[in-house]
């Protein structure tokens, strides 16, 4: 298992290295100038802000300093954005929000949904199962663009429950929406693949002998059926894991919490080199990290896998 | 000042709320004796996009400049009318040609750290604006209001402290200008003038804006600064005029959408928000008391090339740009896509601009079907028409609003005129990017006053100006340009620019923008006479429901 | 139990005539086919989304605006000139500029499905060579293969995809390669999974023992056999790809105007909810929803009927 995790964490670098390059070059080539507004600026106060901000040195090398300083200082340098603070405070303040939000949307995704699966397979072809198949086909295909609106209309104009946005540093009733709107596409799919791994489990010959040694169904169900049944699920995190990122860009922007997924977007679009560097170096290590645990989740639900 | 939003442009004052009670000029919230005034005064306005650096010789957006007008003060303000008002100067002197201006600062001004304000504070801020180190965006700003050689020291010929300001002693500031300008006392309401905490800056470095370390001299200190989602800021007791601020506590919160924002401020969580693109009329008409559309400084255009890389030779005709901007009914923008009490443009410059005066302009009087012919008239002499027709690319930034104008331009043209313009939207850096290589056709373009003097919009037509996106380049206009900083009354020429910019054609005005807002009916004080709207926070009051 | 039905079903054939029928052969797609056709929601799903299909090739005829002709009588009262109604011509209602939304909605589900549909198969190729040769060779070029597909999967795909809108400018090519660019790498996955179970049957090694080189080994005998879970897996990364697209007009990067898909006029839909202009979200969400329905339910019906296991 440590051979594992270490051979894995040696592959993690090189790969965040590649990633940086690759994001660094990209960022290059794309028209626009993080300086430039809708004032144009004259051409003497552009060379001072470019020779502030280390631009008008040779490409490679401020690659090589932003590497150095990354690895060596975990300093990702000065936002070129926001004049005033640096990409570790940005940083510093998205993040904790996004994972606050995201986390508590993976366990109630990952949780409820686990729970939805067993319960349609047990009870298949009951009204429960057909509600929860309804209703899970129907939430994964609702965009939460769409979700998110309805939700603040419901919620905060209706019925007076929720505020409809902010983050108060993480008050719950500003937290629960986000996670509603972000949780409940992969809740809906997450509970299909259960229902369908449960079912084919359900179906084999080894419970079928549990059953006939006589064991009480949810000894049958929670001790020998979950285990295996759940090997898809788990496959299945990585991507759920990608989806949570991309989807809080949308949670973000309209619930204004201030996490890391709009302030990615908006460096991007403002140009804002160092902010996008930074995010991709975190978003990619995250990832790299989510898929260690997958990996070794897996080898823990199926003995036969050896790491 | 930079306004990437789409807001609508001029309403007429006449219709709005009769509810404000400021009589002439007033220093603070002017609160009348029979109002009641509300137990909470939390006043939370929504903004479109994060509040950038809260330093105010960095700040260039609209939104963040209200941040820091709230946080520091200038010299002077600007009143309810937008006409300036004594803040941290108490009153000035000017010599008889108007390019050296003393100011007496106020005994009482004092930082939120209880430092008094000296004029040292102002020589620091302002050579700091200039300076080459600081790498501001605005340090052209200082050059251009007139401040002596500001322009040389951000081109890095001569060193900070040959700037045109000097502090005679700790209370009063003496500013020398390069040319005579009757109309700096404008100026001083811009953040690129306010002062700056020198002790602070010099400790804290880049972090001397966060709201633990922060020092300012105006109504309110920073509390709380959380990009994406809002910025707070606290009554400052150390405030020279606080005994007559009322509002305890200001919020900025980012809501991106702005249907969003109407939710919320409909749910009572946000007490100004904007109307939503089209949405004033039917929002007009179910809540009338809330519903406020006043003018607002800024002009939007399309910019046509006029360098020798305009791709498309059409456009280098004169009768072409005239017929086009003829063809664009620009009552059914303003009536039906903007509908928001803007009002049609047929010149640059706002027509509110204090002392300015509109040159005549036929166009402007006559009715569309006249303007549809004459420029049937025109296209066809020039060679083109139905049976001959133009293709052009126009630019413009991704917005709904601004595709549904380039979408209704876009069929007015090719039913009237057979000229078909291919649509291509892009990111607003893209955009920037592209109209200040000049290699563009057509492209969309906003300006937006700095100061409320007709320079601020006529500058931009100066051949040598970076801000001259078409690349125009008459001899009338800058030689006119040149004559207006030496004159007595320098409108007689801004009209006359004017005048030419309108025959020449290089810019196709659309319409004045006006800002158009939901304001709940307990907020007050609120500057609806100010062209400029730069609201204060410290003239605002709630009153009891 | 069984001996006597045996039993039984022997007398009764007794009793009957001797009829010789020449059995036609059935092979695996047929089976395949007729547990697909068994299946009730995926074959109600696969007609409906026939039915989509043929609408937006029949529909236009019926349009009587085109998609970018603005409605001037509209313009400004969307509310109540703008809603849906036979007598205007806007059978769907229109957006807020005044535009048809009938021959959007269709021109949108249109671009949608050609999405989906060219993302899955640039997933398809792609992803199909790449997993197959992986998991053929296996070994070292295994190693490095999948390592970079590691590589790949852990790069925010979203913000490259951003950039390299914002890099190229927008262009249904720029989205297709876009899309295409993320699509293959969990087929590429699949692919190569099943290909280390197939490398190990009798019929590879005979193959690979009559002296086939390793290229004609793939193509002709492996990659027939890897259609079933290719097919599946395709099919159900069609409603992912066009989730992904609505997620990229959400974003202001998607088609330009004035084309435009589905997720484009979603998200504007869903812009106006508020002010009673329900159908501008109404009609390209019925269609999204169809649409994403029927692939899910085909999808897991073309699973079921090429890879049945006993329920």
């Amino acid at each position: 298992m440590i051979a594992f995790i270490l051979r894995r964490l040696a592959v993690a670098i090189p790969t965040l290295l590649v990633l940086v390059i690759i994001s660094f070059i990209l960022m290059k080539l794309a028209p626009g100038n993080p300086f430039i507004g809708e004032k144009t600026v004259p051409q003497a106060v552009l060379d001072n802000i470019y020779a502030r901000y280390g631009l008008d040195k040779p490409e490679w090398q401020q690659l090589l300093e932003y590497v150095y300083n990354v690895v060596f200082r975990f300093d990702f340098g000065p936002s070129f954005q926001y004049r005033d603070r640096t990409v570790n405070d940005i940083i510093a303040q998205g993040f904790p929000v996004t994972f606050t939000y995201g986390a508590w949307a993976f366990l109630v995704a990952t949780l409820v949904g686990v729970a939805l699966g067993v319960v349609a397979a047990v009870r298949q072809n009951s009204w429960l199962d057909y509600l929860s198949v309804g209703f899970t086909v129907g939430a994964q295909v609702i965009p939460n663009f769409v979700m998110a609106p309805i939700l603040v209309l419901v919620f905060t104009l209706w019925l007076r429950w929720l505020p409809g946005g902010g983050w108060n540093n993480g008050n719950w009733t500003n937290v629960i929406m986000p996670v509603i709107a972000l949780a409940t596409s992969y809740l809906a799919s997450i509970a299909r693949i259960t229902r369908s791994s449960m079912l084919e489990v359900l179906g084999s010959n080894y419970i079928r002998t549990a059953r006939a040694k006589g064991l009480p169904n949810w000894q049958v169900i929670f001790g020998h059926a979950l285990r295996p049944a759940l090997l898809p699920v788990v496959s299945y995190l990585g991507p759920v894991f990608v989806g949570m990122v991309t989807g809080s860009v949308v949670i973000d922007l309209y619930f204004s919490t201030g996490g890391i997924g709009q302030a990615f977007v908006n460096s991007a679009l403002n140009r804002d080199y160092s902010t996008i560097l930074g995010i991709t170096i975190l978003l990619g290590a995250l990832t790299i990290a989510a898929n260690l645990v997958v990996d070794i989740l897996y080898a823990w639900i199926d003995p036969k896998i050896q790491l | 000042m930079k306004n990437n939003k789409i807001v609508g442009a001029v309403a007429l004052a006449a219709a709005l709320l009769g509810a404000t009670m400021l009589s002439g000029p007033s220093f603070a919230a002017n609160v009348p004796a029979d109002a009641k005034l509300a137990s909470e005064q939390v006043f939370k306005y929504r903004v479109l996009d994060n509040i950038n650096a809260i330093d105010p010789q960095i700040v260039e957006d609209v939104d963040t400049s209200s941040v820091v007008r709230s946080l520091f003060e200038g010299l002077y303000n600007s009143g309810a009318d937008g006409e300036p008002v004594p803040g941290t100067a108490e009153s000035y002197t000017v010599n008889a040609d108007n390019t050296v201006y003393t100011f007496k600062i106020r005994d009482t001004a004092k930082w939120s750290n209880g430092d008094p304000v000296t004029a040292g504070d102002f020589v620091y801020a302002w050579q700091r604006a200039v300076d080459p180190a600081t790498a501001s965006n605005y340090a052209y700003f200082v050059g251009l209001v007139g401040v002596v050689n500001a322009d040389d020291i951000v081109a890095g010929k001569t060193p900070v402290t040959d700037l045109g300001v000097k502090a005679i002693d700790d209370k009063t500031l003496e500013v020398t200008l390069g040319f005579s300008s009757p109309w700096f006392i404008r100026t001083l309401s811009h953040a690129t003038l306010f002062p700056a905490p020198k002790a602070v800056i010099e400790a804290k470095g880049i972090d001397w804006t966060k709201a633990e370390n922060i020092v300012s001299n105006g109504a309110y200190t920073l509390t709380e600064n959380t990009p994406g989602e809002r910025v707070v800021a606290k009554r400052n007791p150390n405030y020279w005029d606080n005994e007559h601020t009322v509002i305890e506590e200001v919020q900025w919160l980012t809501i991106n959408d702005e249907n969003q924002g109407l939710t919320r401020w409909r749910a009572g969580e946000v007490d100004q928000t904007d109307v939503p693109a089209g949405q004033y009329p039917a929002l007009e008409a179910e809540l009338p008391n809330e519903t406020y559309s006043v003018p607002q400084f800024c002009t939007y255009y399309f910019s046509v090339n006029m360098t020798d890389k305009q791709p498309n030779p059409a456009l280098a005709d004169v009768k072409v740009r005239e017929a086009l901007s003829l063809a664009i009914d620009r009552d059914v923008i303003v009536n039906g896509v903007l509908q928001g009490g803007q009002l049609a443009a047929y010149s640059f410059t706002h027509p509110l601009t204090a002392g300015f005066t509109v040159p005549e302009i036929p166009a402007s009087k006559m009715t569309q079907a006249e303007r549809d012919a004459k420029a049937v008239e025109l296209m066809t002499a020039a060679g083109y028409g139905k049976d001959k027709p133009l293709t052009i690319n126009y630019i413009y930034n991704t917005s709904e609003a601004h595709k549904k104008i380039a979408t209704v331009v876009s069929q007015m043209w090719q039913e009237k005129l057979g000229v078909t313009l291919n649509l291509a939207d892009m990111e607003f850096q893209t955009l920037l990017d592209t109209r200040h290589s000049k290699t563009y056709e057509l492209a969309r373009n906003a300006w937006c006053g700095d100061y409320n003097e007709a320079s601020t919009f006529l500058s931009l037509l100066d051949s040598k100006s970076e801000q001259n996106d078409q690349g125009y380049a008459n001899a009338d206009v800058d030689k006119w340009l040149g004559e207006s900083k030496t004159a007595a009354d320098p409108n007689v020429q801004y009209t006359e620019i004017e005048a030419q910019a309108v025959k020449d054609v290089p810019i196709m005005p659309i319409y004045f923008y006006a800002k158009v807002f939901m304001q709940k009916t307990n907020v007050k004080g609120w500057p609806f006479d100010d062209v400029e709207q730069n609201w204060y926070a410290k003239d605002l009051y709630k009153v009891a429901e | 139990m069984l001996a006597d039905r045996r039993i039984d079903t022997l007398a009764g054939a007794k009793a009957a005539p001797v009829v010789v029928v020449a059995t036609k052969g059935r092979s695996l797609w047929m089976d395949a086919g007729r547990r697909f056709m068994r299946n009730r929601a995926a074959l109600i799903s696969l007609i409906v989304l026939l039915a989509v299909v043929v609408f937006t090739i029949v529909g236009p005829l019926l349009a009587r605006w085109s998609i970018e002709k603005i409605d001037w009588s509209v313009m400004g009262a969307v509310l109540t000139k703008g809603n849906p109604s036979i007598a205007t011509g806007h059978y769907f209602g229109t957006d807020e500029v005044g535009r048809d939304l009938y021959s959007r909605v269709i021109q949108g589900t249109q671009i949608s499905l050609l999405v989906g549909i060219v993302g899955s198969l640039i997933a398809v190729l792609v992803g199909t060579i790449y997993g197959a040769i992986a998991g053929y060779f296996g070994g070292r070029l295994d190693s490095v293969m999948m390592r970079l597909v590691d590589i790949i999967y852990s790069i925010p795909y979203m913000f490259i995809l951003i950039l390299l809108l914002i890099i190229f400018g927008r262009s249904f090519i720029m989205l297709f390669v876009g899309i295409g660019l993320v699509s293959w790498l969990g087929m590429s996955r699949v692919v190569r999974g099943q290909t280390m179970t197939l490398r190990n049957r009798e019929f590879v090694e005979a193959a690979v023992a009559t002296g086939s080189k390793p290229l004609a080994v793939i193509f002709r005998h492996i990659v027939p056999n890897l259609l079933g879970i290719v097919v599946i897996y395709a099919t159900l990364l069609i409603p992912e790809m066009i989730l992904l697209e609505s997620f990229i007009s959400f974003l202001g990067l998607g088609v330009q105007e004035p084309n435009t898909s589905l997720g484009a006029l979603i998200s504007e839909g869903a812009r106006t909810m508020q002010y009673g202009t329900i159908w501008q979200l109404a009609f390209p969400l019925a269609f999204f929803v169809v649409i994403l329905f029927t692939f899910f339910f085909v999808g897991d019906g073309l699973r079921d009927a090429l890879d049945p296991k006993d329920r």
